[in-house]
Order: structure tokens, then C-alpha cells, then sequence
């Protein structure tokens, strides 16, 4: 088996091309479907039984989690391979996951906390998935402190990268530390055996659609800052000059 | 690498990889006993951030006691963080660190025996000393043998963990702050289980259960920590 194709993607000027060629093809459809899960969540389906209106949270609050732990996990092999393989790109993949993957963790946070308000009577609860979530979000922030505080980029890769593996490592251990610490959290809604809580499907099918729509378009967001983190690191390089003059 | 190995094992008097961990470990004992002030001040920082404590809250040993684990392991965890920072510093400073990447023996075996020195020398003074600030803090004599005997698995897992932090913080300008910000994230799960052992022996029931979980992840520090740490020595010295 060839592996060209896998090598294509060691090489700045190819990646920052495909980049830019793949961004509008999940920006697009990114956006359409996070209009349509907005109005089949907050139009077509009916309020839920116990939590009325104010369920209404989860259409933005559990894809926002989901990505914050997803894009850890994405941010955590893109930087083992780019330890084990020495590439670059792969780097500048973890290094741009980073601050996508802290913003989703804080709009997981702050959706949590106005889902609180309504349901436990408080804005903050020491529940276990909230404090997981805030730890999480101290781990992004190690690692982007730790990136900023190398001033040689190469050496700000591999110390970060190890981190993130470490990372990698830790966080399912620190998620069920946290959960047999303390457990309020109603039962999650869908990753659950059995019959989901949320029972009908026009529910369930606008949490998919978002769930699918912010998935899209975190990718289309990486793609861009990517590209910007290929230009930052290959800025003396004489493609960069010929891709932006064209 | 493994070639130089090979050499050097086939040569008899040279040190094994095991002796040279040992004289690693020897040698880190007797630069701290020659500048005590390193062994001294995190037990001092220790012994004021328990005394802060009753300050803030409550005069009541009745009120102390209910926070005591806590404040316990906080101010364990606080002074264990502060020792952190000169596990790899001087020795990367004056390049020790280097010889001992160059040397051909098992880095991994040298930082571990530089972690257990580090541990020897802040971790279990910490717990040796932590049966008196329980006492201050209002915790019943039965609970005693329960705060040394977590404490002292429990900063032994710490020192571990913290040796990543602290190897990959070697080569930044400012230390402190991010090696605390890298470290206590992951420290999470020895402050849940330590606490919640301490808080157990403290009310005289079985506190094995989080002892256990405290010992795995002790464990799972010393499987994988110092090779951890070690990747992240060789990355400072690039």
C-alpha cells in the first residue's frame, strides 16, 4: 500500500491548500444544520414533561460538552502523533485545537450553569460533570500557558504535546475521581443503556442535527485557524508569499 | 542508545544502570542535607498555611475538626508544590540533568531515584509532621496513624505526577505559576481519595477503600511518570 497520501499531509503548503478548499464545505453545511436544529429544538418540539421550557438548554449545552471533551481527545492524537512521527502539521493541529476546545468548555460551562438556574435552584453545583468540565478547562489552560511560555516553537510543540498526552491519560481518571466524589447530576440524557430519557424523536432528532451541526463546524473552524497557524510557522517560506499574492 | 547500553553492561567495572540510580538517589540525599533550608521551609510553609486556617474560620476545635481532612491536604498539596519546583531546577541549571541524558543509563531509573529522593525529603516529613497540625486542628487521637499513612502514599503519587510538571516547566521563564496551573488538574483524583480517607480514619471508620485508589494511582505513578518525565527532560535539552 502507497503511503503517499499520508505523507501529503507532513507537507505546510499542501495542507494549507486543502484547508482552504475544505472550510466552506463544513462551514456551510455547519451553519444550515444548526439553524434547522435550532428550530426543530426550539420550535417543533414539545417542552418536556418535568423540565418544561427550560430543557431547552440541552440543544446547545450537551453538544458544547460533547465537543469539549472531543476536541480534547482530537487536540491529545494529533499531538501524540506529531511526538511520534515528528510532523509539524500535526502540531499546528493541536496547537489550534486548544483554544476552540477551552471556548467550548466555557460555553459547556456557562449553559450548564444557566441550565441549573432553573433546575437545581442555583447557578453553581458542585455536581461532578460541572466540576469535571472545570477541571477540564484548567487542563486547556495549562496547556496553552505552557505553549506560551516556550519562546522556540519547536520546543513549545513537544513540551506541550507530552502534556496533552499526559492529559490524554488523565482525564478519564479525573472525570470518575470527581464522579464518586459526588453524584447530583441527573443521569446522562443520551449516551445512556437502554432507553434514553429523551423519549420522542422530535426531541431527540434536533439534539442529533446540533450535536452534528457544532461537529461540522468546529471542523470548519479548525481549518481556519490552522491555516493561520501553517502561515504563522511557515511565514519565511517562499510559498507562503506566491499562495497569498494569489 | 541501547547499543551504549549493551556496551557498558558487558563492562564490569562500570556501575549498573541500578547502582548508578542508587548513587543518583544518595548523592540528591546529601546535597539536601548540606542546605537544609530546602527540607525546612515546606514543612514551615506547611505548618503556617494549617495555622492560617483557625485564623480565618474558627477558634472551635468542634467547628475545625469537620474541615480538618481538607485543610489538611490542601496545605500538603500547597507545600508539596512548592518543594516541586527545585526538583529539576538546579540540576538543569548546572547540568546534571544533561550528564545524566548522556551518561547511557536509563534516564527513566535516574529521575525515579531523584523523585523517591525528592519524596524522602519533603513527602514524608510532610506526613511525619501532619499528626501535629491534626491534633491542632481537632482530629481524635485514633485518627493519627490514618493521616500519616495517607499522607504519605498520598505525596509519594504526588511527587511522581509532579515530576512531569516540573520537567516540562524546565526551560520556561516564569516557573512557579504554570508548574501549580500544569500540576493540581491532574492532582485531582490524590486530593479526592486522600481527603476522603483522612476524613474516614478521622470519624474511626474503614478508610481502606479510597487508601486503596490513593495506592493504585501510586502505582500507576510509578509505572508511567518517570518515563514520562523522562521524554520531558530530553525535551528541555534539545
Amino acid at each position: 500500500m502507497s503511503w503517499t497520501w499520508f505523507h501529503r499531509f507532513g507537507s505546510p503548503p499542501h495542507v494549507y491548500r486543502l484547508a482552504r478548499t475544505l472550510t466552506p464545505w463544513f462551514a456551510w453545511p455547519a451553519a444550515l444544520l444548526m439553524l434547522a436544529g435550532l428550530y426543530g429544538g426550539l420550535v417543533l418540539a414539545p417542552p418536556d414533561y418535568q423540565q418544561g421550557e427550560g430543557f431547552r438548554m440541552i440543544y446547545v449545552h450537551v453538544p458544547t460538552a460533547y465537543l469539549s471533551i472531543m476536541i480534547y481527545t482530537t487536540m491529545g492524537v494529533a499531538a501524540a502523533v506529531g511526538l511520534i512521527w515528528r510532523m509539524k502539521v500535526a502540531h499546528a493541529v493541536a496547537a489550534s485545537c486548544a483554544p476552540i476546545g477551552a471556548s467550548f468548555t466555557v460555553a459547556a460551562l456557562a449553559t450548564g450553569s444557566l441550565f441549573g438556574r432553573p433546575m437545581w435552584g442555583t447557578y453553581w453545583e458542585w455536581d461532578p460533570r460541572l466540576t469535571s468540565e472545570l477541571l477540564l478547562l484548567f487542563l486547556y489552560l495549562g496547556y496553552m500557558g505552557l505553549r506560551s511560555a516556550f519562546d522556540d516553537v519547536q520546543r513549545a510543540d513537544r513540551a506541550s504535546a507530552l502534556l496533552a498526552v499526559v492529559g490524554l491519560v488523565d482525564v478519564p481518571i479525573v472525570h470518575y475521581s470527581v464522579t464518586w466524589w459526588n453524584s447530583l447530576h441527573q443521569a446522562p440524557s443520551l449516551l445512556r443503556f437502554g432507553r434514553p430519557t429523551i423519549y420522542t424523536a422530535s426531541m431527540l432528532v434536533p439534539l442529533l442535527i446540533m450535536i452534528l451541526g457544532f461537529t461540522l463546524y468546529f471542523v470548519a473552524i479548525l481549518l481556519m485557524r490552522l491555516r493561520g497557524e501553517v502561515l504563522r510557522r511557515e511565514r519565511a517560506a517562499s510559498w507562503v508569499r506566491e499562495a497569498l499574492a494569489s | 542508545m541501547n547499543a551504549t547500553a549493551a556496551v557498558l553492561d558487558s563492562r564490569t567495572d562500570i556501575p549498573s544502570a541500578l547502582d548508578v540510580a542508587g548513587l543518583a538517589l544518595a548523592r540528591d540525599l546529601r546535597l539536601a542535607f548540606r542546605k537544609r533550608d530546602e527540607i525546612v521551609q515546606p514543612l514551615a510553609f506547611f505548618a503556617v498555611v494549617t495555622t492560617l486556617f483557625p485564623l480565618a474560620i474558627t477558634p472551635e476545635l468542634s467547628r475545625l475538626r469537620e474541615s480538618a481532612p481538607g485543610v489538611l491536604w490542601v496545605a500538603a498539596l500547597l507545600a508539596a508544590l512548592l518543594a516541586l519546583e527545585h526538583l529539576f531546577r538546579e540540576d538543569a541549571r548546572d547540568g546534571t540533568l544533561e550528564q545524566y541524558a548522556l551518561c547511557g543509563r536509563s534516564l527513566t531509573l535516574l529521575l525515579y531515584a531523584k523523585t523517591a529522593a525528592h519524596w524522602l525529603l519533603t513527602g514524608l516529613p510532610l506526613a511525619l509532621l501532619a499528626p501535629f497540625a491534626g491534633m491542632a486542628l481537632g482530629a481524635p487521637a485514633h485518627a493519627l496513624a490514618g493521616i500519616v499513612i495517607t499522607l504519605a502514599i498520598g505525596t509519594f503519587a504526588l511527587s511522581l505526577i509532579g515530576a512531569i510538571s516540573a520537567a516540562l516547566t524546565l526551560g520556561t521563564r516564569r516557573g512557579g505559576m504554570l508548574l501549580s496551573l500544569l500540576t493540581l488538574p491532574l492532582a485531582v483524583p490524590i486530593l479526592i481519595f486522600g481527603a476522603q480517607a483522612t476524613e474516614l480514619a478521622m470519624r474511626a471508620q474503614s478508610f481502606a477503600a479510597p487508601l486503596e485508589l490513593l495506592a493504585a494511582f501510586a502505582v500507576l505513578g510509578v509505572t508511567l511518570a518517570p518515563l514520562a518525565a523522562a521524554a520531558a527532560v530530553r525535551i528541555s535539552l534539545e
